[in-house]
């Protein structure tokens, strides 16, 4: 064995310790990468999230009371068919809010009951993902709102909600809007709505519509997950709570008490 | 010229067939867009004035509506204008609080130079 390709081998060792430590460099700086892409929520701002304790929900009346008021206020038509339904807020079986939980010898109570669903402002939306023309976005408080001016109608946001909670307007829902709010638009044909978690109500420092008006009973609480000191926080460390298809990794921002 | 007394004529009819719409027109001026500003919300006013000058509204009030459109997106909801007055960023509840008769207002210039505006289709006019 010569001396000159002793020397090599020498440096083919340096150099594949000098690529190996860089390798393991840009890995690691394509995690943090992922970590600070616009879609995570775990940042110092505030994060909205609502909890719903269905134990509260008793009467046929506490439904219709949250969701007249939000459906009042965003002007949401009511086109008296569940083909062409427009839901911001609304109620869902069991079996349908929690598909993956269902099972043949669940309560009576739970398994009857209505559940008030709603948009869940989710950590990972799907619907912004999909959108082309990012007319559903997520904002850094964590709630996925939209810009109806760039909705095109495409509808892929539909297909990638799990939830449902969005709606397709198939015809000019202006004729079933039965009291005109003037403070808030409407919508048009062609373009999908949903829940924007009363984001302008937020931004004059009110709670949204829903949870205003069973304030009551507070059957609906809504606050920043962010802030350890706020009530949907305080009610999550101390009551068990389950979100609508955790196993789908879209981290749901709407908890409910069962 | 073969035919002449048949291509004359049909020229004479041609030349009156083009000019006919203006010479139809002629003298008759159309008559000019006129907004109104008389809602009881401007009557109101002691100093009537929008958000900016009359001139730049005039000129610019596309683009400046065009910019508010974004409101939703980036949360920022307060105008700052030209003297540095705040607005809240609204066409339904800071433009037609004021221009409330967008049928006199609004429709009046866009009618007179076919603009097409589709506004409307979510932002409700105040019936004045």
């Amino acid at each position: 064995m010569s001396y000159e390709l002793k020397a090599n081998r020498r440096q083919f060792f340096k150099i594949l310790g000098i690529s190996a430590l860089s390798g393991a460099g840009s890995i690691s700086s394509l995690f943090a990468l992922t970590q600070h892409s616009s879609l995570s929520t775990h940042h110092l701002g505030k994060r909205w999230a609502m909890v719903v304790d269905m134990g509260k929900f008793k009467t046929e009346e506490d439904y219709k009371r949250c969701i007249d008021a939000c459906h009042h206020i965003h002007n949401v038509p009511d086109f008296g068919n569940p083909k062409d339904e427009i839901k911001w807020i609304w109620t869902a079986p069991y079996k349908n809010a929690f598909p993956e939980q269902e099972h043949e010898y669940i309560r009576d109570d739970i398994k009857n009951k209505p559940f008030m669903v709603l948009c869940n402002h989710c950590d990972n939306p799907s619907c912004v993902r999909v959108c082309p023309t990012k007319a559903t976005f997520k904002r850094q408080d964590g709630i996925v709102a939209m810009d109806y001016h760039r909705c095109i109608g495409c509808r892929f946001c539909m297909a990638a909600c799990p939830y449902g909670s969005r709606s397709f307007n198939w015809r000019d829902p202006q004729p079933f809007i039965k009291e005109k709010n003037i403070e808030y638009p409407m919508r048009t044909k062609g373009v999908v709505e949903k829940c924007n978690f009363c984001e302008e109500r937020l931004a004059e420092g009110l709670p949204p519509a829903c949870v205003e008006a069973c304030k009551d009973n507070k059957a609906l609480v809504f606050g920043d997950l962010n802030n350890p000191d706020s009530e949907v926080r305080k009610i999550l460390s101390s009551r068990y709570a389950i979100r609508r298809k955790p196993e789908l990794g879209t981290q749901p921002g709407v908890y409910y008490i069962v | 010229m073969y035919d002449g007394n048949k291509i004359i004529t049909g020229l004479i009819i041609f030349a009156c067939l083009v000019t006919f719409p203006f010479l139809y027109n002629f003298g008759k001026a159309n008559a000019k867009p006129d907004p109104k500003l008389d809602t009881p919300v401007i009557q109101q006013m002691k100093e009537k004035r929008c958000i900016e000058t009359k001139e730049f509204m005039r000129a610019n009030h596309m683009q400046l509506l065009d910019e508010w459109r974004e409101a939703v997106r980036d949360g920022k909801r307060v105008y700052v204008n030209s003297s540095g007055e705040s607005y809240k960023i609204s066409l339904q509840n800071t433009c037609l609080k004021c221009h409330s008769n967008t049928k006199e207002f609004c429709d009046e210039c866009h009618d007179y130079m076919s603009v097409k505006i589709y506004c409307w289709d979510c932002h409700i006019r105040v019936k004045s």
